[in-house]
């Protein structure tokens, strides 16, 4: 009966689990106190708990991204020296990419709901996911430390050679980057076997929700790029360290090698980041418009292939770094290759809204965002892809804006998206919606604010990375640093309000959206593991023209210690249903 | 619209460089323009004319359309195709450098451009060229990577320690265009600035020909010359006033206090040590910043630098 | 695998529905977990190769430095104890918890012998003064054999390349102990046995990324 073993016809005995609208026993009050959490291997808690180190992360980049702009004010200099500036904005990127974005998604909400969406206990190496959480926090303090001594100037990029000559601790943080992506590999492997071992009887590839999909995308990248990060980074720190002489042309190493290196990682990594955005938006958009998705296998292909294509495109970094001109041009074409796959989303969704019952809801309004912001950042990123253009482009604050508004605009409002939508979930708790809207509404205007303004400067030429910049572009640059406090008073909103649902909201019951999703199947919060029973699945997951009563359902005895311990669920009557085990 | 375009980037000087760059630019930014226009009206008129009336609300089973979905592959496809060939064009022109080019020898380091002639004439920071004629740059760095940006031009290039870059460009008008540092290389990587100053094939010549092409002079002035064309001042200045390090001027012959709490004598032995060897003694309240001169300086030029740095009183 | 669902399940974990299940979730990870090692020093070998280009002569005149014969040793060291690995898990298939242990023992001691020619030839190369990168400082005798200017930088790949690949070993050795320890305490047997098949992978893995580092290495003529 195991899910591995499977493709023969077998009829289940099963019957409806309704879940309790008011649960006794859930996971947060299961095992209490700091030292049950510190050592649950519970993935609902140490997705909570990567969930608040993400916070705390984001929390600091943000601050650093306040202090960049304020400096930004004017011209010269406004209250910081030089090198804090250049400090700031290395930190900025360093924390926002390696401890913000890419363990998000997958790692903070992923380990959350993955297993639910699953319909198992957990998932496959709890252990594992626990070191994961640890090893991540090790990655943290090695670059605290850093920042403690001396700092890091060389831009979250680490170039060489400058970063094998400055006096800074570069060492400390490439090794933390080291650690640090030994957790993002955890996190991948354990996804993997999960999503191949761990499926609830019934619950075939074709039957996975498209947030599985982008995850399952997700972890291959996770598992195949992270390990030339690492191997880079120890090169880079040895280099350092032993001035072994592969990256540092001082002492005959290259330079581009570096680069290729680099970005054979951090080109791939740009798709962890945003891969799994794009399964929170299909199941939003789904449950808010009560209908199926549009092109279902479209939308699960396209992750695929942009995480396979996303490996052949990294010289799209480097077109003006000195790198063979035949190269450049491969890589340009490939470039739009991995286009596609993305805009082909795009229009699935905009599609799938066609006929909805669309109910404008805060998850749902972080998702139209997504979908404007997206798309610009999309489309800029044609721009940067053609040959010519990219010339101009390349290092000036267009490049700037591009990718704030595929990763700001694309995984962070994702992360919105999806932390509105299972905040219900995870916590049981009911935020204030008019308070969310006002929100999203205050951090779409701001991030316009901050980021238009810099696709104007960096087609006229401002640089990126600039203490100091010429007299014609203080304008934009003011502009930009108002959007950003405008930002800043959004994300501190959405701090309050979550806090407040915390301590004063109202009880969210098991469903309040009315998703068929198997996760809402479950109680809010859920149970220690998750259901009750042992959940049958035999539609798809987006059928929303079948009755709910059909996607309750569970096995009807109950198996290895954990099964129906009866309470309130209603027994629809012991039925036969034929499903492929 | 037009105007938009011509609002995002700055005039064009170079049109052999930069015309392809420009129109391609602004075809992508209309179909872009265009396409999320489309989205966004789709997405505001589907939220409206389909907002839930009420929870019961059933919808119709739509799992895909093959024909709609083949479509909006391959439109976008076709686009992309376009799009490529267009840039893989403009890149030709700005990869081909025309055989009369005039060549110029671009030297870049921390934090500063030193321009060479033919004719053995240097200058840093600014670079002169004729008008219409193409001018080829052969760029190598002398430390980290930087790279030689023109916004005018539309050309950009990295500057790498170890091969030699070049690029092209063909100013029509006599004028001036900014240089940037487009890639990041430290302290003071926003202010490493340079200016290309075209001027017409005549006075370009007459320039030219009243440059200095190096050897003449007294040392002191030979040594002058010589910081300002291997960056010094980038760094240091001869006018008391501390920058990212210890001024020049009083400097000569003084004791001076090092953050180690010793103290050390600004001889020629000093001087010469810490042009070499600039992390051996650190003046107190600096930071090392600087790379090492070894091999970028001889023995002569050192005496020459040390000999202005005399004259400073 | 054989079916044992039926039997004893103290060693399921809760969130398994049986032990088959947990089997095959604990040797995908390990797969994956592989793949993932393999484009780890996939990354080394692509530094290699790309230096290997450059400079050719380079790698013909290094390999002159390196001692085949210590290499060779090696090789058929480690090629012995991944049988010897693999024999472990047939014991313990037939649920001979003695031949597990003799074989991991004999697995344990291959290893260190592996590791300390490892050693001796490490040493050798410093006596030589045949340090990775920046404090390469050759006697005179050897800078007169190795003239190419880039020496230095085939000891830094030579460096990483085995000294990645020797904290592999060391690693291997601790997972060996601790299965060791383990199947003293008798909690192996032909129905739970997990954790033997996993470290044999990783354990031929180890073997299989020397059989690349020797001739690659060593081996150019």
């Amino acid at each position: 009966m195991a899910t591995a073993e499977v493709s023969n016809l077998k009829t289940l005995q099963v019957k409806r689990f309704k879940p309790s609208e008011d649960p006794k026993n859930t996971y947060l009050t299961e095992e209490k106190g700091v030292w049950a959490w510190m050592t649950t291997q519970d993935h609902k808690k140490i997705g909570i708990m990567y969930l608040c180190a993400v916070t705390f992360f984001f929390f600091v980049g943000g601050i650093l991204a306040i202090l960049l702009r304020t400096e930004l004010l004017t011209p010269a200099k406004t209250f910081i020296e030089a090198d804090t500036y250049n400090q700031f904005f290395t930190l900025h990127g360093a924390i926002m990419v390696f401890f913000v974005l890419i363990p998000s998604i997958p790692a903070a909400l992923g380990n959350f709901i993955l297993p639910m969406q699953l319909g198992a206990k957990d998932v496959a190496f709890p252990r594992l996911n626990l070191a994961s959480f640890y090893i991540y926090v090790i990655g943290a303090i090695f670059t605290f430390f850093a920042i403690a001594n001396n700092g890091l100037d060389t831009g979250w990029t680490f170039y060489t050679p400058y970063s094998t000559q400055t006096g800074t601790s570069v060492i400390w943080v490439t090794m933390g980057m080291f650690i640090l992506g030994f957790s993002s590999i955890l996190t991948g492997t354990n996804f993997i076997a999960t999503i191949h071992k761990m499926r609830a009887p019934g619950m075939t590839w074709g039957k996975l929700p498209l947030n599985i999909w982008a995850l399952y995308a997700t972890s291959i990248i996770q598992v195949l790029a992270t390990p030339v990060l690492a191997i880079t980074m120890l090169l880079l720190t040895m280099e350092r360290f032993l001035g072994i002489g592969i990256f540092d042309p001082s002492l005959g190493g290259d330079p581009l090698l570096f680069q290729h290196f680099f970005w054979f990682y951090s080109h791939p990594a740009v798709y962890i980041m945003i891969v799994p955005g794009f399964g929170i938006i299909s199941e939003v958009i789904t449950t808010f418009s009560k209908k199926h998705i549009f092109g279902y296998w479209a939308i699960a292909i396209s992750s695929l292939a942009i995480a396979f294509i996303g490996f052949l495109v990294w010289g799209h970094h480097m077109f003006v770094s000195g790198q063979s001109p035949i190269a450049s041009s491969v890589f340009s074409f490939l470039t739009f290759m991995v286009g596609i796959p993305t805009g082909i989303k795009i229009l699935n969704w905009v599609a799938t809204l066609y006929k909805g019952s669309i109910d404008m809801k805060t998850p749902l309004v972080y998702v139209f965002i997504f979908l404007f912001l997206f798309s610009i950042g999309g489309f800029t990123g044609i721009m940067l892809g053609a040959l010519a253009a990219d010339v101009h482009l390349h290092d000036t604050y267009y490049i700037v804006a591009h990718f704030h508004y595929v990763m700001m605009g694309g995984t962070l409002i994702a992360l919105l998206a999806g932390l509105h939508y299972w905040w219900p979930k995870i916590t049981g708790k009911m935020y204030n919606e008019l308070q969310g809207k006002i929100a999203a509404g205050l951090i779409f205007v701001g991030f316009n604010l901050t980021f238009l303004p810099q696709f104007i400067m960096g087609s006229q030429g401002m640089p990126r990375r600039y203490y100091n910049y010429i007299d014609q572009f203080t304008v934009f640059h003011q502009t930009s640093t108002a959007g950003a406090y405008m930002l800043l008073v959004g994300f501190l909103l959405i701090a309050y309000y979550l806090v407040k649902s915390l301590i004063s909201g109202e009880k969210a019951g098991s469903n309040p959206w009315g998703s068929i999703g198997l996760e809402w199947q479950a109680t809010s919060p859920p149970h220690f593991h998750n259901f009750d029973h042992i959940p049958v699945i035999i539609n798809g997951p987006y059928d929303y023209h079948k009755p709910m009563e059909e996607f309750q359902l569970g096995l009807a005895e109950s198996h290895n210690g954990h099964g129906a311990h009866g309470e309130s669920h209603e027994v629809v009557s012991p039925e036969g249903v034929t499903t492929e085990a | 619209m037009g105007s938009l375009f011509d609002f995002m980037l700055p005039e064009l000087k170079s049109p052999l460089t930069g015309a392809t760059t420009d129109a391609l630019m602004a075809f992508i930014h209309t179909i872009s323009f265009g396409l999320l226009a489309a989205i966004t009206i789709a997405i505001i008129y589907f939220a409206i004319k389909y907002r839930r009336r009420s929870e019961d609300d059933v919808t119709p089973v739509i799992t895909h359309n093959t024909k709609l979905e083949v479509i909006w592959t391959v439109i976008p496809l076709l686009l992309v195709f376009v799009v490529f060939g267009w840039g893989y064009k403009g890149w030709l022109d700005y990869k081909t450098v025309p055989d009369n080019a005039y060549e110029i020898q671009v030297s870049a380091y921390q934090w500063g451009w030193t321009f060479k002639y033919a004719t053995g004439a240097q200058i840093a920071n600014e670079v002169h060229v004729p008008a219409g004629r193409p001018v080829k740059l052969v760029m190598k760095s002398q430390d980290v990577i930087h790279s030689f940006f023109v916004p005018d031009y539309r050309i950009k290039q990295d500057v790498l320690p170890n091969r030699y870059t070049s690029l092209w460009f063909q100013a029509e008008e006599p004028g001036e265009s900014q240089v940037f540092c487009a890639e990041y290389c430290g302290t003071s990587h926003s202010n490493m600035l340079a200016t290309v100053v075209v001027q017409t094939p005549e006075e370009f010549k007459t320039w030219l020909a009243n440059q200095d092409t190096g050897g003449g002079g007294t040392p002191s002035e030979r040594g002058e010359k010589l910081i300002t064309l291997q960056g010094c001042t980038a760094c240091h200045t001869v006018d008391g006033t501390p920058k990212i390090g210890p001024t020049y001027k009083g400097l000569y012959d003084t004791e001076v206090e090092l953050d180690d709490g010793n103290t050390a004598t600004a001889d020629d032995n000093y001087i010469r040590e810490s042009i070499l060897d600039p992390g051996a003694k650190i003046v107190k309240g600096f930071q090392n910043q600087m790379a090492s001169y070894e091999g970028r300086l001889d023995d002569d030029q050192i005496s020459d630098i040390i000999e202005y740095i005399k004259t400073l009183k | 695998m054989a079916n044992h669902s039926t039997a004893e399940t103290t060693h399921v974990k809760h969130h398994f529905v049986d032990s088959d299940q947990q089997f095959d979730t604990a040797k995908l990870g390990m797969w994956v977990f592989i793949v993932n090692e393999i484009l780890f020093f996939g990354g080394l070998f692509c530094a290699y190769i790309v230096f290997r280009a450059w400079y050719p002569e380079l790698f013909q005149q290094g390999a002159l430095e390196l001692n085949k014969v210590w290499g060779g040793l090696n090789t058929i060291v480690l090629i012995g104890s991944s049988i010897t690995v693999a024999m472990g898990i047939r014991s313990i298939q037939l649920n001979q918890v003695k031949g597990l242990k003799i074989n991991l023992l004999i697995t344990i001691a291959l290893a260190c012998i592996f590791l300390l020619i490892k050693a001796f030839e490490y040493h050798h190369k410093f006596e030589l003064g045949l340090y990775p990168g920046a404090y390469y400082n050759p006697t005179p005798e050897i800078a007169g054999q190795l003239t190419h200017p880039m020496a230095s930088v085939f000891f830094s790949i030579y460096f990483m390349l085995t000294g990645v690949h020797a904290v592999h070993v060391i690693i291997g050795i601790g997972l060996m102990i601790w299965l060791y320890i383990r199947t003293s305490k008798n909690e192996f047997s032909d129905k739970y046995f997990t954790p033997v098949e996993i470290v044999g992978l990783y354990w031929h893995l180890v073997d299989i990324i020397w059989i690349f580092l020797f001739p690659l290495l060593y081996l150019i003529e």
